[in-house]
């Protein structure tokens, strides 16, 4: 017997929930950073979920587009982080307060 | 069987995904990452989608996990995070309210209905031919355009992330918070 879809969406929603929790608990940026792909990697889980309840192949090649834009994100979003914290020792996010009044 | 699968893997996901957010050690939450990668790849095989979880494993679990970890590295970061210290009162506390509130609207909202809408809109999912095969034949035909302008965002972040990771002869505004 197969598992009810809704036990996948159940799983993801639970998943999304820890990745935004973890988002604005954590103050190291790598952190929050692992953290935004959590929620893409509960989302990709609710399309595939999806695609399999509505018999739709249209939700899998949703998937397919996030890998790759979740790959481009993690590429600069580093690349960014590393400019930003090139010269500094500890990488959370309260150090970047030069707009601060 | 399919229950056995996905309990196991349901809990290695929760169990990586907590683990990501309360290690203290940024390489720690790394390797956790990594479980709940696996994990949810197991998932997209138990619903029939092959060729995302070899994707999966191989870009999110190989590609991008290392990247993490490089990065991690190469920042000299790797040192615990002092997780008891507060610089904005309160605000722990109400993240977590904010998460058991969406988590709490998420179920509330879907008691009537999981799913609506027509059904193989884009292609069928089952049916004869290997996942790989359909995934393809809609790739490359339905969703052509939007395939090629993914290699364009590749290019751009390429090049985006040259541009920004390199280093300025001159040293540049990045200096100016130092100074």
């Amino acid at each position: 017997m197969t598992v009810p879809g809704a036990w996948y969406l159940g799983l993801a929603a639970m998943l999304f929930t820890i990745g935004g929790v973890g988002l604005l608990i954590r103050r190291n940026v790598l952190i929050m950073f692992m953290c935004v792909e959590l929620m893409l990697n509960a989302v990709n889980l609710t399309f595939v979920t999806f695609a399999r309840m509505l018999n739709d192949i249209g939700g899998q090649v949703v998937v397919f587009f996030v890998l790759v834009v979740a790959a481009a994100e993690v590429v600069v979003g580093l690349a960014i982080i590393v400019s930003i914290f090139r010269r500094r020792t500890e990488a959370t996010a309260d150090d970047i307060s030069l707009l601060k009044g | 069987m399919d229950w056995v699968v996905f309990v196991v893997a349901g809990a290695a996901v929760l169990a990586g995904a907590l683990g990501v957010i309360l290690a203290s050690h940024p390489v720690h939450s790394a390797l956790m990452l990594v479980l709940t990668l696996f994990g949810v790849a197991v998932l997209f095989v138990a619903q029939q989608a092959h060729f995302l979880a070899a994707v999966q494993v191989i870009v999110y679990a190989g590609a991008i996990v290392v990247l993490f970890l490089f990065v991690i590295m190469l920042l000299g970061v790797d040192r615990s995070e002092n997780v008891t210290t507060e610089p904005l009162p309160g605000q722990r506390p109400i993240a977590y309210l904010a998460g058991l509130g969406v988590i709490v609207a998420i179920f509330l909202l879907t008691r009537t209905a999981w799913v609506s809408g027509a059904e193989s809109v884009a292609g069928a999912a089952d049916g004869p031919g290997s996942n790989v095969e359909k995934l393809a034949t809609s790739l490359f035909t339905r969703y052509l355009l939007a395939f090629e302008m993914t290699s364009v965002l590749l290019v751009i972040a390429v090049v985006g992330a040259v541009v920004l990771a390199r280093h300025s002869p001159s040293g540049g505004v990045r200096d100016a918070e130092e100074s």
